[in-house]
């Protein structure tokens, strides 16, 4: 299993992540997961960001005098430790005793669990129920919904051989839950039609 | 379940008057359904049986079909094709069939409720048709085949028989074929004998279809079962038909109640109808021959006085009888008693056709079939009341087939002729009417309600619809199941032979492998002889 990052806030709807590696955070809509006490915490990509690991230092521009962005890299190697990627993960949904649920967990993730990018098996078995979009409809994030909703049923469909029946059903399963707001879904089908 | 079971939705919504609605499932197109087809719904206790009456379209959001979606992508069109737009049929729930064991013995039940919410639909399979329809056995025989379905429809005769029943249908949708099939399956299984009256010459020997190929008929397929009368033996010669005997009336034959029913046709006043029972009264049996010999004279100006008979209602009469007395059958002194041949030919079990010929004039028939069938229910009457009281068994049913019933039966004259007496008291003389018309709006409403099973082929005046389907439960969504039937070899059948109400492709009647299906084996036949046989050596 992948390793991605470590937690460094958590609430119980949500969990930011640091990257242990500059700019490798997972994509956006991927699912990800931590361990809480023998509790697997499934949450979903929702955001990334990369900056100073000060916050009043921001970075300066450097490439005036360098032909490639590399060579700036190679200049001041120092650059790779005074910046830092972090994620944000909505959660969706828990497993205790080998039973997954697709709700909010009992308790937040705890600081410094390690974080996983779950492997296709485990995403197969997650997506069996859709029952995460409603939660994922109904929180409110920095990003749009419509364009969470729609990259993380595009991360999904990949482990699918067939990935357009799985994207159909989850289509329908949208415009049962969008059913008063039909330029909603319109929009997010617009995004994962294959 | 069978394998070939296809769901189609789910029950939404309804009520037991108007129908539930279903909503279909998106795998199952509206484009596939179609009104009269069956369906079953599984209840969360019982089975209910009922049929589609409509089918319409739904959307989910309004605003889809303000803006609608871009359906050339199919992608968008998977997705939206059952969850924001689809479609819901209109079901009207028709019989219950199981539930616990004893209702499943009892068979299929008319519906009292309806089935809970959200319980599954589906097409109804062969097995679920032939179970509400039975199959082909000793007393049901198969008129047809519901539609898109291959099942076969039986009616069960033994019960068909026991009421009146009526054919209907425009010209041309085929009542002449539906009404030669019903004989053919009367006689098939020896369920009643048959009277027939037949204005056309259609139904004995042989008929023509609308292209203009023969089709054989009953005396062809069944000749030892069926006798062949006829008014008019030069015709029936030019047509190559053997008849068993001419019919001859004696004007002595005629009664008073003959003529009443003519009044109509033979453009009789009120009082001269009435003096037909005086003149009857005077004259005595040959009324008829002395009124018409009466001449001009003082003398027969004093009877008519003393009658108290006005001059110009007797010469209405006159003109009136004069009518008659032009038709070739009619005879002074008749050789031979005509009900009494008829009558022997239906205690041996044989069916006796009565052909007009010629004679296809509306008075004649009137005439001769109001005359012989009175005098028959007499007989019947008569016979059957003497069973009753000896207790011995009834005489065989009797089913007597009129054409143009509405002249018999129309308000005016229903209460009089025996046709509307028959049609009201029905079984207890086990005497019943095959009733074929072409207006049933204008037969008696009193009549149509004593009609048990009605079969009724494509009719389109709103008024002939109304009255057929009067007094049916779930008359609207009838009504356009029977405006939608097509032209011809379609029929909906409804009434107290069938379960529930049915739409029929007619079984094919006229080509070598019909008729081979529809005489019984020869094996059969032997059988029954000898069975017949064995018990009249108890007798």
């Amino acid at each position: 299993m992948e390793r991605v990052g470590e937690v460094i806030e958590a609430s119980t709807t949500d969990f930011v992540a640091q990257c242990y590696e500059l700019y490798q955070s997972p994509p956006l809509g991927s699912l990800v997961k931590t361990r809480d006490a023998g509790v697997e915490l499934y949450g979903i990509v929702y955001n990334a960001t990369t900056t100073s690991l000060e916050p009043g230092r921001r970075p300066i521009a450097r490439g005036k005098d360098e032909t490639t962005e590399e060579e700036i890299y190679q200049a001041s190697p120092q650059l790779l430790k005074l910046l830092k990627s972090e994620f944000g993960a909505v959660m969706v949904g828990h497993k205790q005793d080998d039973k997954l649920h697709h709700y909010l967990p009992p308790k937040p993730a705890r600081i410094h669990g390690f974080v996983y990018l779950c492997p296709p098996q485990e995403v197969k078995e997650f997506s069996q129920s859709l029952a995460f979009l409603n939660i994922l409809i109904n929180t409110r994030l920095p990003v749009s919904t419509d364009e969470l909703i729609a990259a993380s049923l595009r991360e999904m469909s990949q482990v699918y051989e067939d990935r357009r029946a799985f994207l159909v059903t989850a289509g329908k399963e949208l415009a049962i839950l969008l059913s008063g707001n039909f330029n909603q879904l319109k929009a997010i089908l617009e995004r994962i039609k294959t | 379940m069978t394998e070939e079971t296809k769901r189609l939705g789910i029950v939404t919504s309804g009520s037991l008057n108007k129908g539930v609605e279903v909503r279909l499932d998106s795998s199952a197109s509206v484009e596939d359904m179609a009104v009269g087809r069956y369906i079953t719904i599984e209840g969360e206790k019982r089975r209910f049986f009922g049929m589609i009456t409509d089918v319409s379209l739904e959307v989910i959001d309004r605003k889809l079909t303000v803006t609608p979606p871009d359906v050339s992508d199919p992608f968008m069109a998977e997705v939206l094709a059952g969850t924001s737009t689809y479609g819901t049929l209109h079901v009207l729930p028709l019989l219950t069939i199981g539930g616990d064991v004893a209702s499943l013995l009892e068979g299929p039940q008319p519906v009292k409720t309806v089935p809970s919410h959200f319980s599954t639909v589906n097409l109804a399979s062969q097995r679920d048709v032939e179970l509400v329809f039975g199959s082909e056995d000793e007393k049901r025989f198969y008129i047809g085949t519901p539609l898109d379905m291959e099942t076969k429809v039986c009616l069960n005769l033994e019960e068909l028989v026991k009421r009146s029943n009526g054919i209907f249908g425009k010209s041309g949708t085929g009542k002449t074929f539906l009404t030669r099939l019903l004989l053919i399956g009367i006689l098939q299984k020896g369920t009643a004998a048959n009277l027939v009256f037949d204005m056309h010459s259609e139904y004995g020997w042989e008929g023509r279809s609308e292209a203009g190929r023969k089709v054989k008929a009953l005396k062809q397929l069944f000749p030892s079962k069926v006798a062949v009368f006829t008014l008019d033996e030069e015709n029936a010669r030019r047509r190559r038909v053997s008849t068993d005997f001419v019919v001859r009336i004696g004007y002595d034959e005629i009664e008073p109640e003959d003529m009443a029913l003519l009044r109509q046709t033979l453009n009789l006043t009120e009082p001269a109808t009435e003096a037909i029972y005086q003149l009857s009264r005077r004259f005595g049996k040959n009324w008829l021959q002395s009124t018409l010999e009466m001449k001009d004279s003082e003398e027969s100006g004093d009877l008519l006085k003393e009658l108290s008979i006005h001059e110009s209602t007797f010469q209405n009469l006159r003109r009136g009888l004069a009518t008659i007395r032009r038709l070739p059958f009619l005879v002074p002194h008749a050789p031979d008693n005509a009900v009494r041949h008829i009558l022997e030919y239906l205690d041996q079990g044989i069916n006796v056709v009565l052909e007009f010929g010629r004679y296809t004039d509306i008075t004649a028939y009137i005439l001769v079939a109001n005359l012989l069938t009175r005098r028959i229910y007499n007989q019947y009457r008569e016979r059957t009341e003497k069973a009753q009281g000896e207790d011995t068994a009834p005489p065989h049913p009797l089913v007597i087939t009129i054409e143009e019933a509405h002249k018999f039966l129309n308000p005016e004259v229903a209460s009089q002729t025996i046709f509307g007496r028959i049609a009201r008291e029905m079984r207890k003389y086990n005497v019943t009417l095959l009733v074929i018309d072409q207006r049933p709006s204008s037969i008696d409403d009193e009549v149509m309600s004593q009609i048990g099973t009605k079969i009724t082929c494509l009719l389109d005046n709103e008024r002939d619809i109304d009255s057929v389907l009067a007094g049916v439960s779930g008359k609207g969504a009838l009504k356009s199941v029977l405006s939608r039937l097509e032209s011809r070899q379609q029929a909906l059948i409804f009434g107290h032979a069938v379960p529930m109400p049915v739409v029929i492709r007619t079984r094919e009647y006229g080509s070598a492998k019909s008729y081979k299906d529809l005489i019984p084996g020869r094996e059969i036949e032997m059988e029954k002889q000898a069975e017949k046989d064995i018990e009249e050596l108890w007798e």
